[in-house]
């Protein structure tokens, strides 16, 4: 472990960033920053994905020049990359969707551009 | 042909997805050929799918490891976990995918006519087989972080597909819903499994269940993944979407959300059983899951009642028969740790929820395309402007009464046939979920009855004097459901014997599962 931040920062900063997008999700009715929301919650789950994968001291698995007994296995961090990619195409999708409720009601309030109710 | 059984399962997911993004560049030469393409696909997946059903009756469960040297290998040589993505079919798992090949076939075939008046049909069709892949794989895969890719894949294909028609605002607000909730739900999968590889540094589904402990932390996991599918799902209380959703998206679409909602409750009840099995405190949970399965058989049904569109008036009685599966399923899983109560009722609790699904799976795609076929002819949903219709859509008419005695468990019908089977033993666990139960299909009944009396009885509206019925291909995406309910209804002592109880076996018999990828 290094000197200076304490190992828990990251976790307590997933946990930060997890509850702020669930508020965000449950109590605003803009759905712009609902979507903001959606993508921050993405944030805190991916750098969640990233601190389990930290290893004190480990070397990035690059066979040629890697010392053999130090390198890490790269599973948490290919698993990130899927989820970023995969946080973008929904994000984009999302953000579409928006921009033709926008057209069609003339409002991103989740109140007023509501069609069905019951 | 060997070599067309091993490679099967990889090829149910490679081959739409390879066509999937070959439609666009035919369209552009030839529309007819695309639509060609794009059933041969569809039928061919299913022909995958029963040929590799044959063999998972016959030798068990089929594994196949990918990038492996030979697709048994499931762990590396100097490994002692598996490492490789591993694809795991067990009599559960084949016992969808043959649901889901068929209906997308139906689907398809259904949206050929349906579709006609759509701009961009050629994204229409590279969607439609993207979910077709995301859910295949849903079903097919061993590995957790799988699960979550193709989740997203089927969330992600199935909202575009849902706000397809986007110059109507509502499709577009109920897409936007459906994806809303899906990505939540997927990144609360996606924590799990990050908790999962925290603890124990794997991902596959049968090592985990090997070295699971069933610590706080797992607990807290269980938790994520039981909201995250109840979400999906569409089950009572985080039902709000559903009705939404499935009303707007056009019928052939529906349809499939139907089934890729039962892709999210096999996903759970794959968790539940195979993942966790007895290490989980299986009272609890079964109960927990039994009381969720009332709570949507009851809301969804009164919630039915009074609707007049007739697409949502369907919709809420699908939230109300899934919760018929979760009551069945339920109820097994709760005397899964006690093995005198699950040979009594147990097993027969759980065949009846699989049953149940299989039944649901014929008609309630019937249903909602039959509504298609109305609202293909006469514009509107209300059932209020509707009427008299039986007169010009004698077939469309056929299929909604088939389909409505059908969910409402009538006998002969096959509905009756896995209700009876969930009545009789959930009543030995306890006699009144056996009545609410049943009272629900009473209720089920009675919407029916007031639906099919306002669209098809009466006069012949002068509105509606030209209306005719509805182009082949629709008449054959609706034949498909209604041979399967003919099929079930005849003989539904051959279906149980051959698909549900091998797969009600599958689930409970989590040994065998560890074994097919841990043992030798």
């Amino acid at each position: 472990m290094t000197q200076g931040a304490p190992f828990n920062v990251p976790f307590l900063a997933v946990a930060a960033l997890i509850g702020i997008a669930f508020y965000i999700i449950l109590s605003q009715r803009n759905l712009i920053k609902l979507v903001m929301g959606l993508g921050i919650l993405a944030s805190g789950v991916n750098l969640f994905l990233v601190t389990l994968g930290y290893r004190e001291g480990g070397v990035a698995p690059i066979y040629t020049h890697a010392p053999i007994e130090r390198m890490v296995l790269p599973v948490p961090q290919a698993l990130t990359l899927t989820s970023i990619v995969i946080a973008v195409a929904t994000l984009a999708l999302m953000l579409s969707m928006v921009v033709h409720i926008y057209r069609h009601t003339g409002s991103i309030d989740s109140e007023e551009s509501r069609t069905m109710k019951g | 042909m060997d070599k067309l059984i091993t490679h099967s399962p990889i090829l149910i997911i490679a081959i739409p997805l390879l066509v999937a993004f070959l439609t666009p560049l035919i369209s552009r030469a030839n529309e007819k050929a695309r639509d060609v393409l794009v059933i041969t696909t569809l039928a061919f997946v299913e022909f995958l799918v029963i040929v590799l059903a044959r063999d998972i009756y016959a030798n068990g469960i089929h594994i196949y490891t990918l990038g492996a040297s030979s697709p048994t290998l499931t762990i590396p040589e100097q490994y002692m976990v598996p490492v490789r993505i591993i694809l795991e079919v067990d009599a559960m798992s084949i016992f969808m995918c043959i649901i889901w090949a068929t209906v997308s076939l139906a689907a398809g075939i259904y949206s050929l006519s349906f579709m006609k008046e759509e701009t961009g049909r050629d994204r229409f069709y590279t969607l439609l087989l993207l979910m077709v892949v995301g859910t295949f794989g849903m079903m097919l895969t061993g590995d957790l972080f799988n699960l979550f890719v193709f989740l997203e894949i089927s969330s992600i294909a199935g909202g575009a597909l849902a706000a397809f028609r986007i110059r109507f605002a509502d499709a577009v607000e109920g897409g936007f819903k459906y994806i809303i909730i899906s990505s939540v739900g997927a990144l609360m999968v996606l924590f799990a499994i990050g908790i999962f590889y925290a603890q124990y540094n794997l991902l596959n589904i049968a090592a985990l269940a090997q070295v699971i402990q069933y610590t706080m932390l797992d607990k807290i996991a269980l938790t994520l993944l039981v909201t995250a599918f109840v979400m999906k799902t569409g089950v009572v209380p985080l039902h709000m979407w559903f009705p939404d959703t499935y009303t707007v998206a056009p019928a052939s679409i529906t349809a499939m959300l139907v089934i890729s909602s039962h892709a999210c409750m096999y996903a759970l009840f794959r968790i539940c059983f195979s993942l966790y099995g007895v290490t989980l405190n299986t009272a609890t949970v079964g109960w927990i899951i039994i009381i969720l399965g009332v709570l949507s058989m009851f809301v969804g049904v009164t919630m039915a009642v009074p609707q007049i569109d007739i697409k949502r008036l369907m919709s809420y009685h699908a939230i109300s028969q899934l919760g018929y599966m979760w009551l069945g399923v339920g109820v097994g899983l709760a005397v899964l740790g006690n093995p005198e109560a699950l040979a009594t009722y147990g097993r027969e609790a759980i065949s009846g929820g699989i049953f149940h699904i299989l039944n649901h799976a014929v008609y309630k795609p019937l249903l909602f395309l039959t509504g298609g076929a109305l609202f293909y002819r006469t514009g509107t949903r209300d059932l209020n402007k509707m009427g008299g219709l039986g007169h010009s859509m004698k077939l469309t008419s056929i299929f909604f009464i088939i389909g409505a005695l059908s969910i409402s468990g009538i006998p002969p019908f096959n509905g009756f046939a896995s209700k009876i089977m969930i009545y009789e033993s959930v009543y030995r666990l306890n006699p009144i979920l056996a009545i609410i139960a049943m009272l629900v299909s009473i209720i089920t009944l009675a919407s029916f009855t007031k639906a099919f009396q306002s669209a098809f009885m009466g006069q012949e509206l002068p509105a509606y004097k030209e209306v005719k019925e509805v182009p082949k291909s629709m008449i054959i995406g609706m034949g498909i459901p209604t041979a399967g309910i003919i099929f079930f209804s005849l003989f539904p002592g051959l279906i149980v014997d051959w698909v549900v109880y091998p797969a009600a076996d599958a689930l409970i018999n989590q040994a065998a599962y560890i074994n097919a990828v841990m043992g030798g």
